[in-house]
């Protein structure tokens, strides 16, 4: 003990040894577990995206192995702007959205857009198209899929979101997902119809095929949701992209 | 052999880090909605505690005074960025739902108490026993609340049905106050209440003893 008594641990060169000494350790062990651990982390952040996309389509398996399910998948790039197929490999630059379009609030968008075309054959059964936009709280990130007529909903999922637990997070939870399927986006013209109204659809509602339940306590939310698809299969979103398909319908 | 024992059983109850400490609350909150994200933080909590008390106390007749809490902030945030990139490695879609309360335990008050408070002045075992018990103490209290709020909340624990859902077609009405952050506020007070009920030596003397006071006292 007589010689720790001696050591002066206050000293100005001890100081600096342990600072930079501590420094040095510490970086080399976080920076190798970053470097270790990237490919393991990035795969798990695909094989997410990948389910839930499968998820929307109606395709997931329980158990099943996600990337071999991918291969029923085919992702094409789409110009939003002309509504055609682009081989550009990724989004460009983002343009800013006018205010009075804004239903998503979310300010900008890319050019280009990723679409996931679930395939039968050679003909397309389900286009998946991402969509994100504002709720209450957060960001709300997730995929819309739609029929091959251009205007059926086949299903809506969200696999990012702060929405307020137990109320907005309805939203990602199976009950009001099933809403979605079978709706209609689109009236006689091309701007979308669907929303989401508060409360229930009445049962001598007009239109119901473009009514969705509002979720209690969670009018915010609904709205944020409505928002983003109709700007998302609006004429400033996939709207070009989705006309093409019902022309062709 | 009692000494470790002690150190290690003392903060379960008569020693609680969030009962009688108060520390830790605010991740008490945000990831006890359910059971699972409970469980890793639980995991994350406890193995940095642990290790940052064993790593500080092998260092602690070097570490300067005038640089102490740098000194442990620098250790205990690497373990935490390590347990943190572990879980999004081999945990990722629960770690997705503790999002930033991983990092959060830097400041966790726990494990930066315990650091200055014991691990300066005992040995690396020693250190690491009390470390694994306050990170154990932690656990048992987010471990009870996250198992009332999921039940009540969502009728499930750990994402298995247990009350049938009035929406599934059962009988149990889910409330959804339990879910939102208030409700562990009330569960973790009832449980304080509980425990001081139960162990009454860790009832606090007031501070402050209100006595009538007679008009005629006050001139």
């Amino acid at each position: 003990m007589s010689e720790k008594k001696e050591f002066d641990r206050d000293s100005i060169s001890n100081t600096l040894i342990i600072a930079i000494g501590l420094s040095l350790v510490c970086s080399i062990i976080v920076s190798s577990a970053a470097i270790v651990l990237k490919p393991v982390q990035e795969k798990n952040e695909e094989a997410f995206r990948q389910r839930i996309i499968l998820d929307v389509a109606g395709l997931m398996e329980p158990g099943g192995d996600i990337a071999e399910l991918f291969q029923a998948i085919e992702p094409r790039m789409v110009n939003l702007e002309t509504g055609d197929y682009t081989d550009a490999a990724d989004a460009e630059r983002n343009v800013p959205i006018p205010d009075e379009l804004d239903l998503a609030g979310i300010g900008q968008r890319p050019i280009n857009a990723p679409v996931y075309l679930v395939m039968n054959g050679d003909v397309v059964d389900q286009i998946i198209l991402p969509v994100y936009g504002k709720g209450l709280w957060s960001t709300m990130l997730g995929y819309l899929s739609v029929a091959p007529d251009g205007n059926t909903i086949k299903g809506l999922r969200f696999y990012a979101h702060a929405e307020t637990p137990g109320l907005g997070d309805q939203i990602d939870k199976e009950p009001w997902r099933a809403l979605w399927v079978g709706k209609q986006v689109y009236g006689s013209g091309d701007e979308p119809q669907i929303r989401v109204i508060r409360g229930p659809v009445a049962a001598g509602a007009q239109n119901p095929q473009h009514l969705i339940d509002g979720m209690a306590g969670a009018t915010l939310t609904g709205n944020g949701v409505s928002g983003l698809v109709r700007y998302w299969t609006g004429p400033h979103g996939f709207g070009p992209y989705l006309k093409n398909f019902r022309e062709a319908g | 052999m009692s000494e470790v024992r002690k150190v290690l059983i003392d903060p379960l109850v008569d020693n609680n880090p969030v009962t009688l400490q108060m520390l830790g609350i605010c991740s008490a909150l945000a990831v006890t909605t359910s059971l699972l994200p409970a469980l890793l933080m639980c995991v994350a909590l406890t193995s940095v505690a642990a290790l940052a008390g064993a790593a500080i106390s092998a260092l602690r007749h070097r570490i300067p005074n005038n640089i102490r809490i740098i000194v442990h902030m620098t250790i205990i945030a690497s373990l935490v960025i390590l347990v943190d990139q572990l879980l999004k490695a081999y945990a990722f879609e629960t770690s997705k739902q503790l999002s930033v309360f991983v990092g959060l335990i830097i400041t966790n008050c726990i494990v930066l108490g315990r650091a200055e408070a014991f691990a300066m002045k005992n040995g690396v075992v020693m250190s690491f026993v009390d470390g694994l018990g306050n990170g154990l103490g932690y656990s048992i209290i987010l471990i009870a609340v996250a198992t009332l709020r999921e039940l009540f909340g969502a009728g499930t624990l750990l994402g298995y049905p247990v009350l049938e859902l009035t929406s599934n077609g059962g009988w149990y009405e889910a409330n959804g106050l339990m879910l939102l952050p208030p409700s562990a506020f009330f569960i973790i007070g009832l449980l304080i209440w509980g425990i001081r009920t139960w162990r009454t030596q860790q009832v606090e003397k007031p501070d402050y003893q209100i006595h009538e006071v007679h008009r005629t006292e006050v001139y």
